[in-house]
């Protein structure tokens, strides 16, 4: 008894000689911010050493690795409601932003030149709205040639974050839509066929002539995929770019969404791009391991602040400057550093 | 020394050798035991962790086409649905053509072309089921496209099978994932019927051959009968790989919960879901996932058992 707690003691000096020079620590979770965190990473390790090992599991996974306690932080496409998170002495704030756009291949309709709204959205995406020609789509796009053909949908056939901003988004501007599918990572798709992945769906547009879509506005830019101008919830037709995503974080009204619960979908400002989404890094506010923890926060902190470039050559988009101080002061005030 | 000393007495040596034979005998036991074991544990644990759909509900779960993640309401039967036609169509269009090239390369083929079509099948047999998937999607899925609006305009005419050919021209769909599956198969029962058919004396052939027979009499009568049982289980361990098949189906059938009248529609499979939905899924999500996976269980072992009565029923016909 007495040698096994000698070993024990060795073990936890050689362990804390060794975190001492650099630590690693482990997140898990959403792919969606996978490819950033994992340039952040190794950019962090140059500049500290400190090592960030992130898996990209899935934001299902991520919940509940950091509930098992597994790892330092997890990652989740969807917040955590309030009850979980006091149960659970977990907090969360949003690391960095992305947009999704509907992507389409229909002859004759240049990218970019498509103009929707939610209410027709949920209208093709609910099989209400069969052909190109309707005139709810054509309402939106005088002088455009639609063609009279059918639509093909399609959607994500495996549970994603990216799928459950999009359902959060059509649910918020379509009663009809919200009553008969509703919101989530999966859900019961009324009309079209599923792809695997933003490349799974990316690929089905390609191929099938008058289809249209949602992926990640990076994977729609890298893939040159034709995607559709938005009327926002101000009534102006938008661009999907950084700054429209940008605005929709802006305007998304977070001084009043406790522990940043809060959906960026349908912004409400002028310029804001209304399916804007991001990703919410979960962490215990009194950590078992505090010295990870501390290298955790530490990382997120250089991130917001020397990140930004390399979030924007892979086309995600830095929070805004005023959501950046509401994230720090919520870290002081929530979490034991 | 005395010799009596050094070498054991026949008496004792025997003994050695029964403990030596007791001892390999338990061995073998506890291997032949360990995939009893496996089987049921892993039978028994997605059993268990389905338990929260299959116990519940369990006949709904069977008999519902619903699959609503949002309100939590899930039902195998699309998944089911699609899993036994694509397997269907896979097995329909494979087994001839296994059987023929088989045929060929056993009975007909000069003797220089039979190593290298042998070889190239079993090659086509090592190709990993994603380079199926990708080349489903990039190659095949374009194909199937163009001719899909053909396939509506001809046999979509005709009555009772038109209806199975209906629908818009995506590509994707059932045909389109039975179909790859179909050339996935392909060299698993080929390989069978082509070893097992070279099992057949020449002997009974020569016979056949001098009574007068043709080269499909020779086949018909001589060489399927002496080698059915090996020829059907050819079969059925290639219907137990489209069961299970994922990747390659998950990319060309389309992912959508719902059963159809036409196989040009898209549909899902049990491993399909599986493979695309668990990620993510938490709770009862989770649970009819696992569910769905007793079910592919339960699904093989029905299928096998069946193989096992035909044969029997056949063994029976022919009084053996």
């Amino acid at each position: 008894m007495f040698r096994l707690g000698a070993l024990a003691v060795f073990v936890a000096a050689a362990l804390g000689a060794v975190s001492a020079q650099a630590t690693d620590i482990t997140g898990a979770g959403s792919s969606f911010v996978y490819p950033v965190i994992s340039k952040w990473s190794a950019s962090y390790a140059e500049k500290t050493g400190n090592r960030v090992n992130y898996q990209s599991i899935g934001s299902g996974g991520g919940i509940a690795q950091i509930k098992a306690g597994t790892v330092d932080f997890g990652a989740s496409d969807m917040p955590l409601d309030e009850a979980t998170l006091a149960k659970f002495g977990l907090g969360q704030f949003p690391d960095v932003i992305g947009g999704i756009v509907p992507a389409f291949n229909v002859t004759g309709v240049a990218p970019g030149k498509l103009v929707l709204d939610g209410k027709t959205l949920a209208g093709i995406f609910l099989g209400t709205i069969a052909k190109w020609n309707d005139p709810a789509i054509a309402g939106l796009n005088p002088g455009l040639k639609l063609p009279d053909a059918k639509i093909t949908v399609v959607h994500r056939s495996d549970g994603s974050g990216t799928s459950f901003n999009f359902t959060n988004y059509l649910s918020k501007v379509d009663a009809t839509w919200k009553a008969k599918v509703g919101e989530g990572t999966a859900v019961n798709w009324p009309a079209g066929i599923g792809g695997k992945g933003n490349e799974g769906v990316s690929a089905y547009i390609r191929q099938i002539p008058n289809s249209i879509g949602y992926v990640e506005y990076a994977y729609a830019l890298k893939n040159h995929i034709g995607y559709a101008r938005m009327k926002n919830a101000a009534g102006k037709v938008v661009e999907p770019k950084t700054a429209s995503f940008q605005a929709a974080a802006a305007t998304a009204d977070w001084a009043h969404a406790k522990n940043f619960n809060l959906l960026m979908t349908d912004a409400p400002g002028a310029d804001a791009w209304p399916i804007t989404a991001t990703s919410w890094v979960i962490m215990y506010k009194q950590p078992k391991n505090a010295a990870n923890s501390k290298v955790s926060f530490d990382f997120f902190k250089w991130a917001y602040e020397n990140g930004q470039e390399q979030a924007r050559s892979l086309d995600y988009v830095p929070l805004p400057a005023s959501l950046v101080s509401q994230i720090e002061s919520y870290w002081k005030t929530e979490f034991k550093q | 020394m005395p010799a009596a000393d050094t070498i054991p007495s026949s008496d004792q040596r025997s003994r050695t050798d029964a403990r030596h034979d007791a001892w390999f005998r338990g061995l073998l036991k506890f291997c032949a035991l360990l995939v009893l074991a496996a089987l049921l544990g892993a039978a028994l644990s997605t059993l268990w962790g389905g338990r929260e759909v299959l116990f519940k509900d369990g006949f709904h779960f069977l008999a519902s086409d619903a699959w609503n993640p949002v309100s939590d309401d899930y039902g195998a039967l699309a998944p089911i649905f699609g899993t036994l036609v694509t397997s269907l169509i896979a097995l329909v269009l494979a087994v001839p053509v296994s059987f023929g090239i088989a045929l060929f390369l056993t009975e007909i083929a000069p003797t220089w072309l039979r190593g290298p079509v042998a070889t190239a099948i079993e090659l086509l047999a090592s190709i990993p089921s994603i380079i199926y998937g990708m080349w489903g999607l990039f190659v095949f899925v374009p194909f199937m496209a163009s001719i899909e609006p053909m396939l509506s305009d001809t046999l979509g005419k005709l009555p009772l099978v038109g209806k199975l050919f209906e629908g818009p021209p995506l590509g994707l769909g059932l045909l389109t994932a039975g179909i790859v599956l179909a050339v996935m198969i392909l060299p698993f029962i080929c390989s069978v019927m082509r070893e097992v058919f070279q099992t057949v004396p020449v002997r009974l052939k020569e016979s056949s051959y001098a009574l007068g027979s043709t080269t499909w009499e020779v086949v018909w009568d001589i060489v399927l009968p002496y080698t059915r049982s090996a020829v059907i289980g050819g079969i059925f361990l290639g219907l137990g790989r489209a069961l299970g098949e994922t990747m390659a189906v998950t990319f060309v059938l389309g992912n959508a919960y719902s059963i159809t009248s036409s196989l040009l529609m898209p549909g899902t499979s049990i491993s399909s879901s599986i493979a695309n939905e668990f990620n993510e899924a938490v709770g009862t999500h989770r649970s009819a996932l696992i569910a769905l996976g007793f079910l592919l269980f339960v699904v093989t072992f029905v299928v096998l058992l069946i193989a096992r009565l035909m044969l029997r029923r056949l063994a029976r016909k022919e009084g053996h």
